[in-house]
């Protein structure tokens, strides 16, 4: 057998300085030369672990062959033959913590890399097929309609499936954009947002209807659905609900929610005001409480609109951080500073009733918790204050109770998830299925896409029992 | 898109636009709210319902112009389109048969407050209705509001028209005439509702109060709306409009109103230029 060769492809990204200072993409993709010298790395492993690891069961070593032999139609086929929405997969997977980290060659520290690979044909797609995306014969309608609530990554996906199955499914969305978490909270230079906006033209394309502007459990509920003719739903209304810690201080002016943040950056063009209409404070000296992707994304925003100094203050160290370590060594790269093993104790304002510090105490590190990390715990006489005249708390997100509050016989856990069968995403009430966030509770794009894939299979088996 | 079926200028910078959209007109319930953005670039601003037809299919808004936004909703005209129109939000207001309800209107809040008036009185209640404005060429709606109120008080704070003087001055009057009073809806401005609040605090009737903070999304998934209370944390899109008035943190309601007045300024100034322009 030949010598592996283990010298991973690297690649470009923008100068960090420079790209501190605008919203165009970090990431700036392979070359045709690059993506072929990292396909030519590839083993062609019949046991194909890296699709086993894949929660939608991309054939990988497939579409990887297709590059290398030039034949990218051909590559485009297999990636799209399992997953609907590639140039989003490609940049924003934890690739590293799924195909990437099984691949044969990730033993020897030298995994093939996927996740650009990915984005290398979906990018390549996106300009040389356009629009046009020449479909197989268009599939036999079965009469049978489905309602999906919510078109973020788990909505679309169902959608997508169960249109390709020859299902007539009506996406129902409450923004007034499709792509959920993809538009509003994912920023442009990690996932820009007119490649989300061609994946959704994808989706539609397959004959979806996507009802904007609708807000299922105010102008419709789920029971009015079913009524209507609708012979199964499924909610993939996410987890946008945001949480805050309680703490005196936080409805001060200048303290954000990370999703009222990003929304107004990234779904309402807030960093090209007043061009766009919808306003965003630049704070000079920002501060970012979390450890997670959104914290790192709200931080990365906070620079680019203007800040002098960004700070994230998360409770425990360095390793315990739950963003990819991709995002945070891009963070650390523009000069973002992590005050670590750090705590907000409270928000100070002004008589006028805007933030201008925070006390926080310094932590150390207890017993493991529930979460199976090391127990943060406040160092007595620790307090000291940061001055800062605007926060982002990026604590976490949960469901909103809309759709429970408003449907019978939807069974929810206490934290507002709703209870759906691991494998299958079927809910407690007939006829709903659910997955993603609103089941998981805040997790990644591609788990919902997994778990949307599963209960589309079994939605569809459903409708032609 | 949504089509403006019927628009009319109802007061000095006060208009009246009737949106096509029948889905939400046959939801639609007092007390609630709708989210609007005219156009790509535009923002996302809550506006009250203030009437709604199922058959026509028609939902309608009342607004005054105070802002780039609702500068530039001025100017659209029957036939014209808006890009988005969601709703209805919020929970509707509390319905049920108290007794006597004193209705109690500033300014654009005679909107919102109508619908409420009507389903109350329909309820069985007997409705004393307050209307102030600042002068008589702001005031509008007073032959509704007066259709659905078996009593109706008109005030101007200048005396241009009705009785001279604010809201409170005959609200106080009522409460101390003896006459009981089961419950106060009051809507307008916050600073308003504060001080309707406070005149009825001392004689213990409930008041309810229809909150106005800056929104962004209006379903509850951002807390840009986030108010106090009773010392509690409530996003005003989803928990509310309406609120108990003796236990809302006024301050804190005005001040996150305050927020952005200097991108407000800047967006003002633009559409300035942008008009400056045009003549």
């Amino acid at each position: 057998m030949a010598k592996a060769n283990l010298n991973r492809e690297p690649m470009a990204k923008q100068d960090p300085k420079k790209r501190g200072k605008n919203f165009n993409e970090v990431a700036l993709g392979y070359s045709a030369e690059q993506a072929k010298a990292e396909a030519s790395r590839c083993l062609q492993d019949p046991k194909h672990p890296c699709t086993d690891g894949c929660p939608v069961e991309i054939d990988i070593p497939g579409f990887i062959k297709a590059v290398l032999d030039d034949n990218m139609p051909e590559a485009v086929e297999i990636l799209k033959d399992k997953n609907s929405l590639p140039g989003i997969c490609g940049r924003v997977c934890p690739q590293e913590t799924q195909c990437e980290q099984v691949c044969s060659l990730a033993k020897k520290g030298a995994p093939i890399a996927i996740g650009r690979l990915e984005r290398y044909v979906a990018d390549w797609e996106r300009t040389n097929m356009g629009a046009l995306n020449p479909r197989a014969e268009p599939p036999r309608p079965t009469g049978k309609q489905v309602a999906v609530v919510g078109a973020g990554p788990a909505g679309l996906v169902v959608a997508a499936d169960l249109a390709k199955l020859g299902h007539s499914v009506t996406l129902f969305e409450a923004l007034h954009v499709a792509g959920g978490v993809l538009m509003y909270g994912i920023p442009e230079f990690r996932l820009p947002k007119k490649i989300v906006q061609a994946e959704v033209a994808y989706v539609a394309s397959l004959g979806v209807k996507i009802e904007l502007d609708s807000v299922v459990g105010k102008v419709v509920t789920l029971d009015e659905l079913l009524e209507s003719g609708y012979h199964a739903i499924f909610l993939g209304t996410g987890a946008g609900a945001p949480m805050f810690m309680d703490i005196p201080g936080e409805n001060l002016n200048g303290v954000y929610s990370a999703n009222e943040f990003l929304t107004r950056v990234n779904l309402m063009k807030a960093y090209q005001f007043p061009e766009y209409d919808t306003p965003v404070l630049v704070g000079r000296r920002v501060a970012v409480i979390g450890g997670g992707n959104v914290a790192m994304d709200s931080a990365r925003c906070a620079l680019r609109l203007g800040a002098d100094k960004v700070y994230i203050i998360y409770r425990r160290s360095e390793v315990e951080m739950p963003a990819r370590r991709e995002e945070v060594e891009n963070a650390q790269e523009e000069g973002i500073q992590f005050k670590l093993l750090t705590n907000p104790k409270r928000y100070i304002g002004n008589e006028s009733n805007w933030v201008v510090g925070i006390e926080c105490y310094e932590m150390g590190l207890g017993e493991p918790d529930e979460s199976g990390r090391r127990r943060p715990i406040a160092k007595e006489g620790s307090e000291f204050i940061l001055d800062v005249d605007m926060v982002v708390a990026a604590l976490g997100t949960r469901p909103n109770p809309l759709i429970a509050q408003t449907t019978s016989e939807l069974k929810t856990t206490k934290w507002g998830t709703v209870v759906a069968d691991e494998t299958t995403g079927k809910t407690m009430k007939d006829k709903v299925w659910a997955g993603g966030d609103i089941v998981t509770g805040a997790a990644t794009v591609i788990s919902a896409m997994g778990a949307a894939r599963r209960a589309a299979r079994d939605i569809d088996e459903y409708l032609r029992s | 898109m949504f089509r403006i079926i019927y628009r009319e200028t109802l007061a000095t910078k006060i208009h009246l636009f009737k949106i096509e959209a029948p889905a939400i007109a046959r939801k639609a319930l007092a007390g609630q709210f709708v989210v609007i953005r005219i156009d790509e670039r535009g923002e996302r601003i809550p506006l009250t319902i203030a009437d709604w037809d199922g058959k026509e299919g028609s939902v309608t808004v009342v607004f005054m112009e105070v802002g780039a936004t609702t500068f530039r909703l001025a100017l659209l005209k029957a036939g014209d389109f808006i890009a988005d129109f969601v709703g209805p939000l919020g929970v509707p207001s509390h319905i049920d048969k108290f007794g006597t309800v004193v209705c109690v209107a500033g300014g654009v809040g005679v909107a919102p407050i109508t619908p409420i008036a009507r389903a109350l009185k329909e309820k069985g209640n007997k409705i004393t209705s307050i209307l102030g404005a600042r002068n008589k060429d702001l005031l509008f709606w007073e032959d509704k509001l007066r259709s659905v109120s078996h009593q109706l008080i008109v005030t101007t704070d200048d005396g241009t028209y009705g009785r001279k003087g604010v809201v409170t001055g005959p609200l106080k009057e009522l409460l101390e005439s003896g006459e009981k009073v089961d419950r106060v809806i009051a809507i307008g401005p916050s600073i308003m509702m504060k001080f309707c609040a406070q005149t009825t605090q001392p004689f213990g009737v409930k008041t309810i109060v229809s909150l106005n903070p800056i929104m962004v999304d209006g379903t509850g998934m951002c807390g840009c709306c986030r108010v106090s209370v009773g010392g509690v944390t409530k996003f005003t899109c989803v928990d509310g409009p309406d609120f108990d008035g003796h236990q809302v943190d006024w301050d804190l309601l005005l001040a996150r109103q305050r927020i952005y007045l200097d991108e407000e300024k800047r967006s003002f100034e633009q559409w300035q230029a942008q008009m400056g322009k045009r003549s």
